[in-house]
């Protein structure tokens, strides 16, 4: 299935709202005799309403009103413009991701219960399915079980696994990972972290241990920290963010359950405050339900008149 | 980037000094304000609407109160709507109609749900209940086993019959197991599903019909965004929520969520969850959630932290000395071990009003290793320099220095923020105890933070 009708499928619920509600508005406002002059204030006051709802957060749901402000009384639709602006923002925010290096290194961080160990072993299915060797390393040593559920989802992607007893050093394990790694000629390797409060200093001071060790042992690794979203998560998610950049230098987005209602606004705000690109999305409990993620698309998927 | 309500406030009204009203124009730009702010603390914006209206009705045309600025009477106004929302409600369980009581979590994937069970399941036990734990999750990889390690570590039975893969059998197996064997309260932790998945709700509903919980607990995560509101309102609709346990609290989200939630399914919070140990689990205080929502610090929790690290005999010793002018080094060095044995100091410089953000104490950070290394200056000294800190001459300070490891220079500086502290420590000293000096105590914190 391609890249929209996956996300399609995945965003059936959340988009109904959204769209619909997109919709109600454009309807009332985006009338041609109505498009020469500036948009009214209720229509305003509905799309604000609209993005903050979708948790897109005030400083980018004030650019988006800005912007539909300033160039609605050019005669340009309000479907356009708010769909133009979305697309701004993601790709001032978008960067190549570096593959020179094999192995190659991702980490895979976030707080607790944002479905880390999940993408590990989704991941692994993707990279799989394009033909890599993948290693998975269970770097959790602490949340009861974490291991035990990374390999279950290691056996259903049929990829190696490293890991070590729980309560052992993370880094030493992520160590153990990248020399299996190397022996085996396995790329990318994968390090599923333990969840962590971005408040915790300690815990995030392991991260950084985590990185220390992976640059030794491979150049410029780790090539890929994500930061796994949950869809759900308000404005919070721009703290963790900034957080976990600072401690162990995010460079991309995951965000998952996507297939509920939540419509993971805030990766709009992470874009739009910090230039993080979201690099997947998860939608749905499947094996195969990460799916790379396409701004463009997206933001037709949720836009789009009828599908 | 999250300003407390009041810090908001006081900018509006700096442009209205000498105000004695609250008037039209005025109250529009501070519910404007208000609105933000609550915004970015993730209150639905439905909920923040309905909210502003009644902040509105109430605040104009008001008189300030004399002793308040109109800042804090606007803040004095929104704090007591946002009580009066969560209602009157104290946290915890209400008495079971019958036994064995049987507790339902569910909610979300990654809310908290099989943490949250064998930490209720521990604080049960601490009340002197005999819960068993039932996990009815068979879908997500090694849930199951999750439950059964936090339960080994609580010291909690888990029902757990090997290879019974059908959750409504699991759930009325522990709930059997229960009444032959006399557990007085069952708690069932369910897979987390989304609210719109109808299979796996129609499942909850079957669990639901073959145990009859008393309790239906809607488990959510604190730092939940606007669409709180439609997963709760689901939830409850499906099968009827009871209350809710707010988790992860102890992160920097300023939990609007809560007031969302309640004010959709209109049930109170029962417990909060504020950290990875099993004991971090607690009743529900409303004060406490809007204060924080508000970016006003948590003082209480702060001083019920306090209040269970230090054993009250030490504690009226201890005031007992201070009051005497003899507090001496060693009574220094349990203090420092008593700050220690509340947790991490961080978490507990964010419960501080307006010490919440972390980023302001970037550069502050204190430091764990500083009080070890205070500790251990303390150590070296002798038990009548640690009694009579002024006989410590130059030549003792060289020895501490050398004996505990560090410089002359740590020494002295230690030495002179004893004297300081103890200065301190004179002028508070005079207040006296008891409920009314705690009271004062607070009102000095909270003048602290607002000064900041």
């Amino acid at each position: 299935m391609s890249f929209l009708g996956r996300l399609r499928q995945g965003l059936s619920r959340t988009k109904n709202q959204l769209v619909e509600r997109f919709d109600d508005i454009v309807r009332r406002a985006d009338t041609p005799e109505r498009r020469s002059r500036p948009v009214d204030v209720e229509t305003i006051d509905a799309l604000e309403e609209l993005l903050i709802s979708a948790d897109i957060g005030m400083p980018a749901t004030e650019r988006i009103i800005e912007a539909v402000r300033r160039r609605s009384r050019r005669g340009e639709s309000l479907r356009d413009l708010v769909k133009e602006e979305l697309r701004a923002i993601f790709d001032a925010a978008d960067r190549p991701v570096p593959d020179e290096v094999r192995p190659h290194v991702v980490l895979i961080v976030g707080v607790n219960g944002t479905g880390k160990t999940t993408t590990v072993g989704k991941l692994a299915s993707l990279a799989r399915a394009q033909g890599a060797q993948p290693l998975v390393c269970a770097a959790d040593t602490y949340r009861a079980a974490a291991v035990e559920q990374l390999e279950i989802w290691a056996k259903r992607a049929g990829v190696d696994i490293v890991r070590a007893r729980e309560g052992s050093d993370p880094a030493a394990v992520v160590y153990d990972a990248l020399s299996a790694g190397r022996a085996r000629d396995r790329s990318p390797i994968l390090v599923d972290t333990a969840g962590r409060l971005h408040t915790r200093v300690n815990l995030m001071n392991e991260l950084e241990k985590i990185r220390r060790i992976a640059a030794r042992e491979v150049s410029g690794a780790p090539h890929e920290v994500l930061l796994v979203l949950d869809a759900t998560v308000g404005q919070n998610g721009l703290t963790q963010a900034r957080e976990f950049m600072g401690a162990s230098g995010v460079n991309g987005i995951v965000l998952t359950k996507l297939d509920g209602t939540a419509k993971g606004g805030v990766a709009v705000a992470i874009a739009h405050d910090l230039q993080l690109p979201i690099r997947y999305v998860g939608v749905g409990e499947g094996m195969d339900d990460l799916i790379p993620f396409a701004p463009a698309e997206y933001i037709d998927a949720l836009f789009e008149e009828k599908w | 980037m999250f300003d407390s309500l009041s810090d908001r406030l006081q900018g509006v009204f700096k442009s209205l000094r000498g105000q004695a009203r609250l008037t039209e124009s005025n109250v529009e730009s501070v519910l404007r304000e208000i609105r933000l702010a609550l915004l970015e603390a993730d209150v639905n914006f439905k909920v923040v609407k309905a909210f502003i209206d009644r902040v509105r009705d109430r605040a104009m045309g008001q008189d300030v109160l004399r002793s308040l600025t109109p800042a804090q009477h606007v803040v004095k106004i929104v704090r007591e709507e946002m009580l009066a929302l969560f209602g009157d409600t104290d946290g915890g369980l209400p008495p079971a109609p019958r036994s064995p009581r049987v507790v339902l979590l569910l909610g979300l994937q990654g809310s908290g749900k099989t943490t949250t069970a064998a930490k209720l399941a521990a604080w049960l036990a601490r009340q002197g209940r005999h819960p068993i734990l039932v996990s009815t999750d068979v879908r997500r990889p090694a849930a199951i086993q999750q439950l059964n390690v936090l339960g080994a570590k609580a010291k909690i039975r888990v029902h757990d019959p090997a290879g019974e893969m059908d959750p409504v059998v699991r759930a009325a197996g522990a709930l059997r197991e229960a009444r032959n064997t006399g557990f007085d309260v069952v708690i069932v932790d369910t897979a987390g599903r989304l609210h719109i998945d109808d299979d796996l709700m129609v499942e909850l509903q079957a669990i639901q019909s073959a145990v009859e919980p008393t309790d239906r607990l809607f488990v959510a995560d604190a730092m939940t965004g606007q669409d709180a509101i439609k997963s709760a309102g689901e939830f409850n609709r499906r099968v009827g929520v009871t209350g809710v346990v707010l988790t992860k609290l102890d992160g920097d989200a300023r939990g609007g969520a809560a007031l969302s939630v309640v004010s959709v399914v209109g049930v109170p919070i029962a417990f909060v969850g504020s950290g990875e140990r099993l004991e971090d689990l607690e009743p529900f205080h409303p004060d406490r959630v809007v204060s924080r929502i508000l970016g006003m610090g948590d003082v209480l929790s702060l001083i019920e932290k306090a209040e269970a690290a230090i054993d009250r005999d030490q504690a009226e010793r201890l005031e007992q000395k201070i009051r005497l002018d003899d507090f001496t080094l060693d009574d220094f060095r349990d203090q420092l071990r008593t700050i220690r044995k509340m947790g991490p100091l961080e978490s507990i410089m964010g419960m501080l009003p307006g010490l919440g953000n972390l980023k302001q104490l970037a550069d502050n950070k204190p430091d764990e290793k500083q009080l070890a290394r205070i500790e251990a200056i303390i150590g070296s000294m002798t038990p009548q320099e640690r009694r009579r800190q002024d006989i410590i001459n130059g030549s003792r300070r060289k020895r501490i220095a050398r004996g505990s490891g560090t410089t002359v220079e740590e020494v002295n500086k230690l030495l002179k923020q004893f004297v300081q502290m103890r200065k301190m420590l004179k002028s508070i000293g005079g207040m006296g105890g008891g409920r009314k000096g705690r009271r004062k105590a607070l009102g000095m914190l909270q003048s602290l933070g607002q000064r900041r």
